[in-house]
């Protein structure tokens, strides 16, 4: 592209959210504010909060705002279902001009009125996007009302999207959380229940988690909030553990519920080999059951004997490729580092969205020397360093793809359009498979790189 | 059963539930990408812009570059004045484009933010351009946003310098690249000099070169924008979409605007190949001619495989009409009309339609598909024609769907072909009669399963 040369490549702040390791030792800038024109990948606040809420699978989600918020919304996540799909339809307020003028109060109580005498959820949850913390409607007040007229549980979810980013939505939708399994009295703990965080079930992804921990002889309260409902929801303050896959958006909820409920958590991951066999030995080691101990072992042993050569395979075809990461959180990242390795590549680039100051010291310590690291990254920058580093393959997301496909790399969906689970044993192989079926596809013989 | 529809309708005051529109802004970014090295700038929250960016991703299915002010706390009381300066200053400065098209969001359009002073105030480097479109998401839909967008192309940049240039401008509305790319071969066919804008083909729909270009070789030219105030007349197609930049050229620089449907099957096309000839003298050429000819021969070749057939038809305003038309060309019955975008003008000129025609059918505008999927549980027909949210209601009500229009999320390579024109129609043609032969064939007993049909 038409892009001016690395000397006055960027503006000078972004240079800053930018480490080639080796090279540069002041850590890395983060948590900033993105700078006004930039093509960020970033999202908002409302975002965050919708999807991490999106599947409680129950739930009436309605968006007050205008008619955008929702639509863009509707039923993108991928998230599985064993229960209800009311979810997956798309319910707004649909505010117009008038309403901005005179408030949207009025119409927002007549939504919910409509929508609990048409659906009678036990619970609806309603979103404030931008233009609701401008007009100054009491979403507060008026769900206080609706909850008690309609016998259920309004909940607002006040996340106007500038009023952070994606990041501060996550932490809105664990506050809503909170509130949704919050026990007026203390209840009983159950030895060898756990609920597990961060996982939205995409393609089935805690279904598969929870057959292992089953199998291990622990049982899984909720996934929060894969295929969560209201009710498995109001079940997670009787846990003994909080295990965390995603924590760039469930960390938060599990320190708080350290605070209230007293539950301590780990944090873990379903992503490669290597991290779920560790995982799930730490959580057989927290309950320090001899029983359950042994069923992890047999488990592992005999998912290993599947899968360790499936994924030695697929190593042959794939050493000394070369991998760029650029997703949401620091956590998946340093999974996703890790499981590059299991298959042989070697990553060259590592970009997220919203990492952390201790996630980035993680990612610099477990990459080699002369991979670049970068926050909040835009399209050019993915670009240079996809071409200078010579990647062959990019993991991300949805606005990412055809980027990577234009410079002839090879893809791979890690977010919402993930089509098969990519989580536990089994996950691992879809991600070789994946993986190798992308950067060994016959279509890049048609170009010359 | 993903089906939370009842069947009793009842009358709904207030809620909106699966939507059959969406906001302004990203039709105003979708226009923008039509400008050739242009970069659309969403001012307002990162969300808006992260979102738009990810749908028209999805649809078309290529890289959707736009840069955003980034709004914060601050910016929400103090006003964006500030953001949208340093983004200009800081566009230019990374990305290089020759134009900055600005659209507003419901946040920058009610704190009131100044555009036009913001603008003026703000840094522009010789030779660049910075060019802004209101579009308060609370008012009609994306297809609004898109006319906005096209009016503000002309508000800056069109001008009349006194010599004529012979040419004609087409504003295509918000269609397909590949439904540009049809309109241009035709126009190019007449030996007819035209203005385009905007046009979005050889930008979502670029060619693989193996390296990315940020500003692809599509786009309208801005001197083509300035110029588009000498051209004899300009035609409109699509009167929800485009009927704003062509009167503003009117008005502005007294070019003679001539709204038409969107050019979708054979009588549209007609209309733009005679409004076309009229305003320029050029015969139709018989290459053309000739492809009229041929889906009048497909036509009568196909007919008794979908005449009589009952469709349902939702989308964007411009479509729906125009394939409103079209069914009752191919003697189908639409008995479901009905688009999100507000507009009585819809319903008056659908109905219109109708009545000629002698067909009952409920017309809507400001709806959404709960309500069509209400009044299809009382009467099904036998064919959805619309985008991809049609699928929901497909399977629920087991009604093949044909996709058509914006945004298609579960299909590709759809941009590429054109619905409009005669090639367009042989290929809705095919498209309505495969899918209906398609669900016969799997619904036939083994007697009735047919080699030859």
């Amino acid at each position: 592209m038409a892009m001016n040369q690395p000397d006055n490549f960027d503006i000078q702040e972004r240079q800053k959210s930018i480490r080639t390791k080796g090279r540069q030792s002041q850590p890395i800038n983060c948590q900033a504010d993105s700078i006004a024109g930039c093509v960020s990948q970033r999202a908002c606040v409302y975002c965050g909060a919708r999807v991490v809420l999106n599947p409680v699978t129950d739930a009436v989600h309605l968006v007050h705002g205008p008619i955008g918020c929702a639509s863009y919304t509707w039923d993108i996540r991928g998230s599985l279902s064993s229960g209800s799909d009311l979810f997956r339809y798309s319910f707004s307020t649909d505010l117009r001009e008038e309403d901005i003028i005179f408030g949207g109060e009025r119409k927002l109580t007549r939504c919910i009125d409509e929508l609990a005498e048409r659906y009678h959820p036990q619970v609806m949850l309603v979103y404030s996007t931008c233009i609701v913390g401008v007009i100054g409607d009491d979403l507060e007040a008026i769900c206080r009302k609706a909850s008690l007229q309609h016998g259920i549980k309004v909940i607002p979810v006040q996340s106007s999207g500038f009023s952070g980013n994606k990041s501060d939505g996550y932490r809105v939708a664990c506050e809503v959380l909170l509130r949704m399994i919050a026990t007026p009295e203390d209840v009983p703990r159950q030895a060898h229940h756990l609920n597990y965080l961060g996982d939205f079930n995409l393609a089935g992804e805690a279904w598969i988690i929870r057959g292992y921990l089953q199998e291990m002889g622990i049982h899984v309260n909720v996934a929060f909030t894969g295929d969560s409902s209201y009710e498995t929801l109001r079940t997670a303050p009787t846990a003994s553990l909080n295990i965390i896959q995603c924590a760039g958006s469930m960390g938060y909820m599990a320190k708080r519920m350290q605070e209230i409920y007293g539950i301590p958590f780990l944090n873990i991951s379903f992503l490669g080999l290597e991290d779920t066999v560790e995982s799930l030995r730490r959580i057989s080691a927290f309950f320090g059951d001899p029983l359950i101990a042994s069923r992890t072992e047999a488990l592992i042993q005999r998912e290993m004997a599947i899968y360790g050569p499936t994924i030695q395979n697929y190593r042959r075809r794939l050493q000394g490729k070369k991998a760029a990461i650029f997703v949401g959180g620091g956590f998946k990242a340093i999974s996703l580092i890790k499981q590059f390795r299991e298959l042989g590549m070697e990553v060259v680039m590592v970009g997220t969205q919203t990492g952390q100051p201790e996630e980035y010291d993680t990612i610099h310590q477990l990459v080699s020397d002369g991979t670049v690291v970068l926050d909040d990254a835009n399209p050019s920058e993915l670009e240079r360093f996809m071409l200078e580093q010579g990647a062959d393959l990019l993991v991300g997301g949805v606005k990412e793809r055809p980027l990577a496909f234009k410079l002839g790399r090879a893809f791979i969906d890690h977010n919402h359009e993930r089509k098969h689970p990519l989580s536990g044993f089994t996950g691992a192989a879809n991600f070789a498979r994946e993986v190798e079926e992308t950067v060994c596809s016959p279509v890049w013989k048609y170009l010359d790189k | 059963m993903l089906n939370y529809t009842p069947r009793e309708y009842t009358e709904r005051k207030a809620i909106v539930i699966n939507p059959a529109k969406t906001c302004q802004p990203i039709g105003a970014m979708y226009a923008a990408l039509g400008i050739h090295k242009c970069l659309p700038h969403s001012h307002g929250s990162q969300g808006c812009c992260s979102y738009h960016r990810m749908h028209l991703s999805r649809h078309f299915r290529d890289p959707i570059v736009a840069s955003t002010s980034s709004f914060t706390e601050g910016a929400a009381v103090f006003g964006g004045g500030s953001n949208l300066k340093t983004a200009v200053k800081n566009i230019f400065a990374i990305y290089d484009p020759d134009i900055i098209a600005v659209h507003t969001t419901c946040l920058s359009e009610t704190i009131g933010d100044d555009l036009p002073t913001y603008i003026r105030e703000a840094k522009v480097p010789e030779g660049k351009i910075v060019i802004h479109a209101n579009t308060p998401s609370y008012q009609g839909s994306h297809i609004t946003g898109f006319s906005n967008m096209v009016m503000g192309m002309v508000k800056y940049l069109s001008q009349n310098s006194g010599a004529p240039n012979g040419k004609i401008n087409i504003i295509p509305g918000f269609v397909n690249p590949g439904d540009m790319r049809e309109i241009k071969r035709i126009l190019k066919a007449l030996g007819v000099d035209f203005i385009m804008f905007p046009d979005t083909s050889g930008v979502v729909d670029a060619p693989m070169t193996g390296s990315y270009e940020m500003y692809p070789s599509g786009g309208t030219r801005i001197e083509d924008l300035i110029d588009a105030g000498n051209s004899m007349a300009t035609l409109a197609l699509g009167s929800f979409a485009s009927t704003a930049g062509a009167e503003e050229l009117r008005k502005k620089v007294k070019v003679r605007p001539t709204v038409l449907h969107t050019p979708i099957g054979v009588g549209a096309t007609d209309q733009l190949l005679m409004a076309v000839s009229r305003v320029t003298g050029q015969e139709i050429p018989p290459e053309i001619e000739e492809e009229r000819g041929q889906v009048i021969d497909i036509m009568v070749d196909l007919h008794d495989q979908y005449q009589g057939k009952e469709v349902a038809i939702f989308g964007d305003p411009d479509i729906v009409i125009a394939m409103t038309a079209f069914t009752l060309e191919m003697g189908m019955i639409p008995r479901y009309v009905l688009t999100g975008t507000p507009g009585e003008a819809f319903e008056r000129e659908v109905n219109a339609m109708l009545t000629t025609a002698g067909v009952e059918a409920k017309v809507k505008a400001s709806g959404d598909l709960f309500t069509l999927q209400q009044w299809l549980k009382e009467k099904p027909v036998d064919l959805l024609i619309g985008n991809t949210y049609g699928k929901l209601i497909a399977r629920a009500e087991d009604i093949p769907l044909v996709r058509v229009g914006f945004p298609i999320l579960d299909r590709g390579v759809h941009s590429y072909f054109p619905v409009v024109g005669y090639k367009g129609a042989m290929r809705l043609i095919e498209m309505i009669s495969n899918t209906l032969l398609e669900r016969q064939d799997r619904d036939a007993l083994d007697e009735d399963y047919e080699l030859i049909m």
